[in-house]
């Protein structure tokens, strides 16, 4: 929570100004008592009206001037929480910006987003917290005892041995039921848990007649969930009455104590009521100490989880902000005994791989789930760092192109069929912000989505929702290549790309790609032979490894996981036509 | 619906509960009772402390013992009321969740592929959770807070009337401003959260396309969206967090002007013989909490239009009609049968007709392949065929029964289904095989595995059969899913099959076993295969080709390939391609 702090600078007339008022407030509640006290034992013991009079003006003062300067507390807390909230979000927001793809894997997007939205706001309500109560809260106790003690020493005595009591129930009771609560957590997920299953696989717990059993797997969790609840709820139900319970103790000690000093002569009744204010103002004093108690715990969690994105630095870090320029006749592409792993210690994820692809080649990359193919071409655009060896592009290492660059040089397709909300037009310049109509248009008609674009009544202005949800599969994969076409990259990569789309327009997809392929370099990742096999040169990937390299019929013939793959896919006659 | 039927629907679930609920009102009766006692009774202790020599001890004493007893009963009853509403709240609510959760599953499919699986998430954990925080908690506590503000009044009265009136006549001033600031309130929290909402709709779709964000350099135009929302999120924000921040400030100067009030009446009260100071402490001390169960109850209030709202939403859904059998059963032939068509129409929408006039016999183990382009609407058969969606015109016959004359249950336990998507659920490899047949023996688990080619990767797995399986097989390959939901269907050993075949991601080893597996599964058997295989169309008895929701020509390979027509068209363009690369 600390490191979290230099947000706060920004605001240090607020957090200091802020407690400031607050205990001016927070004083004048504890002299209330006092002035009350002065009443009772002047005004009402020698009749004076006047006295009383003045004194109720004094509470009325007190009452306005707390009034004010609470009121400016609160809105100085106002401030400065939304502005360090407004602060967070901007600042963690540009460094997840900043993250690479290894840190991205790290988090993982829901996790991310958590800490954006629920762990930002808990911060938030802490720094208000902080302002308004931190100071009020722990100075009315200590307040409302020194008070006590300055009109009596002795009998504050009772004070010294309530608080610490006060304290060590709330102490008890909260370490006690706050490990519970993940509990219910836990048990409150697997409810949620069994719906999302029933409702992802209506179908199939249709088909297997398991309905009526489903509702039993239900009832159950949720039996245990109530029941949970319950057995911490009796836990936390004995805080309340037990405060009670202790405070009045405490006042049956200051009634009794009380009286014997009074009647000994150095106490006054005016100050045994000062004295029972007290105690009623420490109690709730004390139930808000823990009420913060809970609310810092919570921020404190969301504190580490905000400094853990903040601590993590990005693997790939710009070397230069000078454009490079290509190194003549070098291969358009190559990889120099390359070796990659996801983190450290993880099995390798490439394995020695070298390759050379000249300019303007049609590449195709196959292979099993895991095999490495994705991470092979991932390795070009630079969204990861090799561990081992040498990416190049025109003869220049990938590390050392600025970033800007190297995504101009490189279009790629990645899996998932991602757009964003907003027109196809703004999804569609996202590689070139200041593309005309016509380069949209070209590269949606290479891309086999210029007959779907045309019907749509408003056309490239047509509302993409987001995630692309108002597409068909097959139309958002061919938006999504259509947009690393946009601008003319020299290298395209299709990531497993083409699954959504049926035959033909797959084949129409190869032959304008092939085009392209006349002045730029394509590489072509997928799992299906038939998409592959045209390709000038297809690199058969297992385990991370290139296990082969050449043309359809060359592999055929000599590579055996190849034939293994066209084996699965196709039939005999097939795989040898 | 209005408020009171919901009230009264609300009344129905917490029925079961009733007494539970009544102790914890006389609970919260006698507690509230007890805690206004108990400042009379200090009251009564300070009048005995009147100054040196004139200390009632005896008095004190008494006193003592009665306060000891009324902070115990009350403390006691307290809890009691604590115990006996959290019973009734968490109770009410597993009722109330078991009840949507058994609407849900036996709504129409309709209902469930048409709306959005977050939202009836949401309403289920949700939702109930604020009926319970608002209609069960918030009720005792408004009760509470009712009978503490009745029985201050009370209380005051009986010692002072004159001086409970100076309470009374403050008290629209704390009620005022309750009402003012609730009403601030509502309008920017409103706003601030259609705001927060905005928020993290981005923030979440930005982030879920992180990786092509950067892919892409767009990182400048998604910071700059953010912080354009940011800044109106500040202003709202902190508009949102300033009215109810201002409530405290301002209950506390009620509640100074109340004190102030009791204080100068009572003290000229006093001196004029008519108030004891014991009394006037006894005042003070209310003075001191009787703002605070006004500021309680508007709190609830709010609570209460928010569960208001929440068990609206809740009554809607178990209003869902579900689905109805036939009223009169009759029962399907056993085993193997005829499958028909007749004259079958059917559309999801009616402006859509999707099958027209559609006729097919299928006689027993035949194979029917399904094929076309993607988004043809060839699930559609499945869920005729499962009755997962009713036909809207015609029949479908099975061995002469209407299927819709049967009970669902009995039709699907005719048919054995493979999805595209695997469903798995979170349980053991063991219990999800014996999914469909409950009571199956570790043996008779183990040899669907192997007739399914899966129980040698299941051997395999850290606890082989008695691995858990995480939420939808996130441990498993969708190879490895994809055979286990075949062992699912072996073990039921089902006269008909439905099947989707996979289109992409399974690895090589594993696609070869799963295609071992389906060859092994569909003999002789009946079976509708969707499919994207050439090889698995072309050893059909006959293809149905689809395109936009309509069977467009049926027939075999060869029939097909002569008519020349859609079929030709789409097995050509893949051919033509794979010829031009070879060429």
């Amino acid at each position: 929570m600390k490191r979290l702090a230099r947000f706060l600078k920004k605001y240090r007339f607020q957090v200091i100004a802020g407690p400031v008022f607050k205990l001016i407030e927070a004083i004048f509640e504890l002299i209330v008592p006092l002035v009350m006290a002065d009443m009772i034992d002047v005004g009402v013991a020698q009749g004076d009206i006047g006295y009383i009079w003045q004194r109720g003006g004094v509470l009325l003062l007190l009452g306005v001037v707390g009034l004010a300067s609470s009121l400016t507390c609160q809105t100085l807390a106002s401030r400065a929480s939304q502005g360090v909230g407004t602060d967070l979000r901007r600042e963690l927001f540009h460094h997840i910006n900043t993250l690479s793809y290894r840190e991205l894997d790290h988090f993982g997007t829901p996790s991310l987003i958590t800490r954006m939205t629920g762990d930002i706001n808990q911060m938030q309500t802490a720094v208000a917290m902080l302002i308004r109560l931190v100071v009020r809260a722990p100075f009315l106790v200590i307040g409302a005892v020194v008070m006590a003690m300055r009109i009596d020493l002795q009998l504050s005595l009772v004070f010294l041995a309530i608080v610490p009591l006060l304290s060590l129930a709330l102490y008890v009771v909260m370490s006690r039921s706050v490990p519970f609560y993940k509990l219910i957590q836990r048990k409150l997920d697997r409810v949620s848990l069994i719906t999302r299953e029933n409702l992802s696989g209506a179908r199939v717990v249709r088909a297997f007649r398991k309905q009526e059993e489903e509702e039993r797997r239900f009832e159950g969790a949720c039996v245990d969930l109530a029941e949970n609840a319950i057995h911490i709820g009796k836990l936390s139900a004995v805080l309340s009455p037990f405060s009670f319970v202790i405070m009045n103790i405490g006042m049956i000690a200051i009634l009794w104590f009380g009286g014997i000093r009074v009647n000994v002569g150095s106490l006054t009744q005016g100050e045994v009521v000062a004295f029972i204010n007290y105690m009623t103002q420490i109690l709730i004093a004390l139930v808000v100490v823990a009420n913060l108690v809970v609310i810092f715990t919570k921020a404190a969690a969301s504190a580490a989880r905000i400094n853990e994105v903040f601590d993590t630095k990005p693997s790939i870090v710009e070397q230069t902000q000078v454009p490079v320029t290509p190194v003549a006749g070098a291969a358009k592409v190559s990889f120099c005994n390359v070796n990659f792993r996801y983190y450290q210690g993880a099995a390798l994820a490439l394995k020695d791989v070298n390759m050379d692809v000249p300019a303007g080649s049609l590449i195709g990359v196959i292979g099993g789930t895991g095999s490495g193919k994705s991470t092979l071409v991932s390795m070009i655009p630079r969204l990861y760092d090799v561990s081992d060896g040498q990416v190049m592009l025109d003869g220049v290492d990938v590390r050392n192109y600025p970033l800007s660059q190297l995504h101009d040089k490189v279009g790629m397709v990645p899996q998932g069929n991602l757009l964003f909300s907003g027109t196809i037009r703004e999804n569609l310049r996202w590689r070139k912000p200041n593309a005309t109509d016509e380069e949209l248009w070209a590269a949606l008609k290479d891309a086999q989505a210029e007959s779907f674009v045309t019907a749509l009544p408003d056309r490239l202005d047509s509302r993409v929702e987001q995630g692309g949800k108002n597409f068909s599969g097959g139309q958002k994969q061919r938006l999504t290549i259509a947009r690393a076409l946009v601008g003319e990259p020299g290298i395209l990569i299709l990531d497993d790309c083409s699954s959504a789309l049926d035959y033909a327009t797959d084949a129409a997809l190869r032959k304008s790609l092939r085009r392209r392929a006349e002045h730029a370099t394509v590489f072509m990742v997928s799992q299906r032979v038939s998409t592959v096999r045209g390709c000038d040169r297809i690199l058969v990937m297992e385990d991370g490894e290139i296990v082969g390299s050449g043309t359809h019929a060359q592999l055929l013939e000599s590579c055996p996981t190849y034939q293994e793959i066209c084996m699965s896919q196709m039939n005999a006659e097939e795989a040898g036509a | 619906m209005s408020t009171k039927e919901v009230v009264k629907r609300l009344m129905h679930y917490v029925k079961p509960y009733a007494a539970l609920l009544a102790g914890a009102l006389v609970c919260a009766v006698i507690y509230v009772v007890m805690s206004l006692l108990s400042p009379v009774l200090i009251g009564e202790a300070v009048d005995g402390i009147i100054g040196p020599g004139q200390v009632d001890f005896a008095g004190i004493v008494r006193i003592a013992l009665y306060l000891a007893f009324v902070l115990v009963a009350g403390g006691f009853f307290q809890w009691m009321m604590t115990l006996c509403t959290n019973k009734v709240c968490y109770r009410t609510v597993k009722d109330l969740r078991t009840e949507v959760f058994s609407r849900i599953i036996h709504v129409p499919l309709k209902f469930i592929d048409q709306n959005a699986h977050g939202n009836i998430i949401n309403r289920i954990v949700n939702d109930v959770d604020a009926v319970s925080d608002g209609l069960l908690q918030g009720f005792t506590q408004l009760f509470t807070g009712v009978i503490t503000i009745l029985g201050t009044l009370g209380f005051m009265i009986s010692i002072n009337p004159w001086i409970a009136l100076v309470v009374v006549a403050l008290t629209p001033v704390s009620l005022v401003i309750a009402t003012l600031i609730a009403r601030g309130t509502h309008t920017t929290f409103l706003k601030q959260s259609r705001i927060q909402g905005e928020l993290g709709g981005h923030v979440e779709e930005m982030l879920s396309g992180q990786k092509l964000v950067k892919l892409f350099g767009h990182e400048k135009a998604s910071e700059e969206k953010l912080e354009e929302i940011n800044q109106r999120l500040y202003v709202w924000g902190y508009k949102a967090q300033i009215y109810p921040a201002f409530t405290n400030p301002l209950t506390r100067f009620v509640n100074g002007l109340v004190y102030a009030a009791v204080g100068v009446a009572g003290a000229l009260a006093a001196v004029r013989g008519v108030l004891t100071i014991g009394q006037l402490s006894c005042f003070l001390s209310y003075a001191n909490q009787y703002t605070k169960p006004f500021n309680e109850v508007t709190g609830i209030m709010a609570q209460l239009q928010t569960a208001m709202a929440a068990a609206r939403r809740l009554m809607a859904l178990i209003d869902e009609p579900v689905e109805e059998e036939a009223s009169s059963l009759q029962h399907l032939p056993e085993g193997k049968a005829t499958i028909s068509f007749k004259d079958v129409s059917f559309h999801y929408l009616p402006e859509r007709p999707l099958i027209e006039h559609f006729n097919l016999e299928v006689q027993p183990g035949q194979r029917i392949a399904i094929v076309g382009p993607t988004g043809c609407g060839k699930t559609t058969l499945i869920n005729l065929l499962m009755r997962f969606y009713d036909v809207v015109d015609g029949a479908i016959t099975l061995g002469g029964v209407d299927i819709r004359t049967v009970s669902r249950d009995e039709l699907r336990s005719h048919f054995g289904m493979v999805l595209q998507e695997t469903w798995l659920t979170q349980a053991t490899v063991a219990e999800n095989i014996g999914y469909g047949k409950p009571g199956a023996t570790r043996e008779e688990i183990v040899a669907a595995a192997k007739s399914a080619h899966a129980d040698s990767f299941i051997r395999r797995l850290p606890q082989g059969y008695d691995t858990v399986i995480s939420e939808n097989g996130g441990n498993l390959s969708q190879g490895q899913k994809q055979l286990l939901c075949i062992a699912r269907v072996m073990l039921m050993d089902p006269p008909m099959l439905i099947l989707d075949e996979a289109t992409s991601n399974i690895d090589t080893m594993t696609e070869l076993r799963v295609q071992k597996a389906f060859a092994a599964m569909v003999k002789g058997r009946t079976s509708f295969v969707v499919a994207h295989r050439l090889s698995t169309i072309k050893e059909s008895d006959r293809i149905l080709v689809m395109d936009q929701g309509h069977v467009v020509e049926t027939g075999t390979h060869e029939d097909l390939l002569a008519q020349n027509g859609f079929y030709a068209r789409l097995y050509r363009s893949q051919f033509e391609a794979q010829e031009k690369a070879s060429a």
